[in-house]
């Protein structure tokens, strides 16, 4: 018994350095070199280098050109990536009653429209969701047209092309980038001409 | 429900399945002390491990030894653990600034990930410093994982054995397998995630101005390389609060794929090699279908609960019936589903969708999956004991109804060996049942709870649950982080994995002595599907005849709750 005390500690400091120190150092250098990208966090930039959110993060979006993300649950305020999470009510709770019948209510002022998609009035695992349904991007098509005074035509065009089809066609969901798909229409269709630099 | 989805969770654990066939040959390979590829570059790191640590590699211990072995080792990994986590303001890495963790929230989380459950009381993006993360959790990922499967060699030789004493050498297990299988694996997933979007980065955090203006702070950890042991090690601790649901921890399709795929086929994989290293491989086929059909029904019956409607949704005539509160639009309902059968059927406890928003009957398989006894298949090791104790419980029940000396692989099993295993199984229950009867009575408890009713019940269930089955998934509603669910918590943690592995061992040994003897006309086959539904039987009546009446109290309310909300719009 007494032999044992030796390996036991010697044995998780020695594992520690290695698997806890070295194998995640060594993995971070790696990274750096090959996919410094997707190392910091898929950090996205506008043309001034300055860092407008990353393409894998929910940010918050109200205004009417814009595309609108999901309600979020990250944070007292939504789409904090330093307090990521859901709302856990369960299917029953009377604030997901009072949160979804606000919300249902306010969609259908601000869309025009009556249906009312899934994932637009739910908030999601992570409350750090970066994408929507394609039926949720269809709906505030009209909504963003007005907004930015183009035609409809125009930005459901940029809308269906930021649509990502399931992998090999099963796996996963079709869904909609709305960080990407904004950058995308303050290009293509900007509401004002874009300052000069 | 489509074919889509189908398609999706079956084409999941299909590949689950094929990938842990290779990877159990290989693991027998390292169990056994054979040479691999990888020995040009190994054996000499073994080397000087074994003379650091004093052992030596051809020295076999007997059960007790192999046990007092593996406690000495999770004594001290608890030690330091709790150190690092207790004090890492005054440890290196820390660029978040924050403070050690207090007291119980660092006995907690020390046992969450000695014990391989990785359950958390906490957030971590807000707790945790980047040190933390490497030193403390990953390498626990790593070692605790290490363990559970060392603790299967075990018991696969003690089948092995003819009247022997030696169940192998639980320094050498616990080494071979951390740098033979979990490493080499780690750093090929590591890098593969990273390519596939995963932060891999020291630094705390980027700052951003959002299009409309808004500041967002994006926490960041070097994510990518704890993500891969995370899953692959059934460990499940999130690097984030929100686990895998969080795109950093899971950005796309492919990682969930991969994600669930290594949940699972290291434990399927034990027992691939359980069947090379005892020589039964159809007997070990045999628990490998019976894993693979309750896993599979499981996520079949999450996928049926959350495409029904959701009372909320339905009151306000949302389009569809996907229940989307607490998951992730690019997962939608299958991805979602065949993860949490996946993450509770195999002891892993990382969730890509918030289980506490499932249906109630969503909730209730879940639930239902850890109470089992977490073998389908399990954690890694762990869940390929545990349904060797179910085999041997359904083959001395086969016994007493044709009136022979049960046996099993070659070896009788006899009342000694059946005690122990009962000792095991019966740890669920006391633990499980015993510490959610206090807590629903107790306000200092109940103050947690984030949901109220009979999900309040479920929430209480599910915490229990999960720690006792070293599972670590919640009903995230619960504010765990108190002394009272610390501590208990950490208790059933405790109890969950080494009053059931220690049973267990003593079991090892006693069948290790024993003769192993030819199959006569007399002895039941234990590999056909006579068997299989033999066992299945046992899992499910055991399992259910224990927690069905707490079921019924919490998520089975519930449900008939939701029909009627549904039916009265």
């Amino acid at each position: 018994m007494l032999s044992d005390i030796r390996p036991a500690i010697v044995s998780t400091v020695l594992l520690t350095a290695l698997l806890g120190v070295a194998y995640p150092l060594a993995i971070t250098g790696v990274a750096k070199v090959a996919f410094p990208f997707q190392a910091e966090g898929s950090l996205v930039k506008d043309p001034h280098g300055r860092v407008v959110g990353s393409a894998l993060l929910a940010q918050p979006f109200a205004k009417d050109e814009y595309l609108h993300p999901r309600p979020s649950a990250a944070g007292s305020n939504g789409y904090d990536p330093t307090s990521s999470g859901g709302s856990n009510y369960g299917p029953l709770s009377a604030d997901l009653a009072k949160r979804v019948t606000s919300d249902a209510a306010a969609l259908r002022a601000s869309t025009g429209h009556q249906q009312i998609p899934d994932d637009a009035i739910t908030t999601s695992g992570s409350g750090l969701d970066p994408d929507i349904s394609p039926a949720y991007a269809l709906l505030q098509v009209d909504r963003i047209a007005k907004a930015r005074g183009v035609p409809a035509g125009q930005v459901g065009k940029i809308v269906a092309a930021h649509v990502e089809s399931p992998v090999l066609g099963f796996l996963g969901q079709p869904h909609v980038n709305v960080l990407m798909t904004n950058r995308a229409l303050n290009v293509i269709v900007p509401k004002s001409p874009p300052k000069a630099s | 429900m489509d074919l889509p989805g189908w398609s999706e969770i079956l084409f999941t654990i299909g590949l689950t399945v094929a990938i842990a066939f290779p990877l159990g040959f290989y693991l027998a390979r390292v169990w056994k002390g054979e040479s691999t590829w990888l020995d040009p570059v190994l054996r000499p790191v073994e080397g000087v491990l074994y003379k650091a640590f004093g052992v030596e590699r051809e020295k076999s211990q007997n059960w007790f030894a192999y046990t007092i072995s593996m406690l000495a080792f999770s004594i001290a990994s608890f030690v330091v653990l709790y150190l690092i986590l207790r004090f890492q303001d005054l440890l290196p890495l820390n660029p978040q600034g924050f403070k050690g963790l207090t007291p119980d929230l660092s006995f907690n989380t020390a046992i969450s990930f000695v014990t391989n459950t990785n359950w958390q009381s906490y957030t971590p993006e807000q707790t945790v410093s980047t040190f933390s993360q490497m030193a403390g959790l990953t390498s626990h990922n790593f070692l605790s994982a290490a363990a559970g499967i060392a603790m299967a060699a075990a018991v696969a030789r003690a089948f092995a054995a003819n009247r022997g004493e030696g169940l192998g050498n639980f320094w050498v297990d616990l080494t071979r397998i951390s740098l033979y299988v979990l490493l080499p694996v780690a750093i090929v997933v590591a890098l593969v995630f990273v390519a596939l979007g995963e932060p891999q980065t020291l630094s705390a955090s980027a700052a951003a101005v959002g299009l409309e203006g808004g500041k967002q702070t994006i926490a960041l950890y070097p994510t990518a390389s704890q993500e891969a042991i995370k899953q692959f090690g059934t460990n499940g601790g999130g690097i984030f609060n929100a686990n895998s649901a969080h795109p950093f921890e899971n950005p796309n399709a492919i990682t969930n794929l991969i994600e669930i795929v290594l949940m699972n086929t290291l434990s399927l994989a034990c027992v691939v090699a359980f069947g090379r290293l005892v020589v039964a491989r159809k007997e070990a086929r045999a628990l490998l279908v019976t894993m693979v059909i309750l896993v599979t029904a499981g996520a079949a019956a999450i996928y049926w609960t959350e495409t029904q409607p959701a009372p909320a949704m339905h009151a306000v005539h949302a389009s569809t019936a996907v229940n989307m509160e607490g998951k992730e639009v690019r997962f939608g309902a299958p991805s979602t589903a065949v993860w949490a059968a996946t993450t509770t059927g195999a002891s892993d406890g990382g969730v890509n969708g918030m289980h506490d928003s499932f249906m109630p009957l969503g909730g209730a398989v879940t639930m239902f999956l850890i109470q089992l006894g977490e073998i389908l298949p399990g954690g890694v090791g762990s869940g390929l004991y545990g349904m060797v104790v179910m085999a041997l419980i359904a083959v001395f029940v086969a016994g007493l109804m044709v009136g022979r000396t049960p046996e099993y692989l070659g070896k009788k099993i006899e009342a000694r060996e059946v005690k122990f295993a009962m000792l095991a199984v019966l740890i669920l229950p006391l633990s499980i049942l015993g510490f959610a009867a206090v807590a629903a009575v107790l306000p200092v408890a109940l103050k947690s709870l984030a949901n109220s009713g009979p999900h309040g019940l479920s929430e209480i269930l599910y915490a229990y649950s999960s720690a006792t089955g070293n599972n670590g998934s919640a009903f995230a509603g619960l504010s765990a982080n108190t002394p009272f669910w610390n501590s208990t918590l950490g208790i059933a943690m405790l109890l969950g994995r080494f009053a059931y592995v220690v049973p267990v061992l003593a079991m090892a040994g006693s069948i290790a002595a024993k003769p192993k003897l030819e199959p006569s006309t007399g002895t039941l086959p234990t590999h056909g599907p006579l068997f299989i539904s033999l066992l299945i039987g046992v899992i499910l009546i055991m399992g259910g005849l224990q927690f069905f009446p707490a079921q019924a109290l919490g998520p089975i309310v519930e449900h008939f709750q939701v029909l009627a909300a549904v039916a009265g719009h």
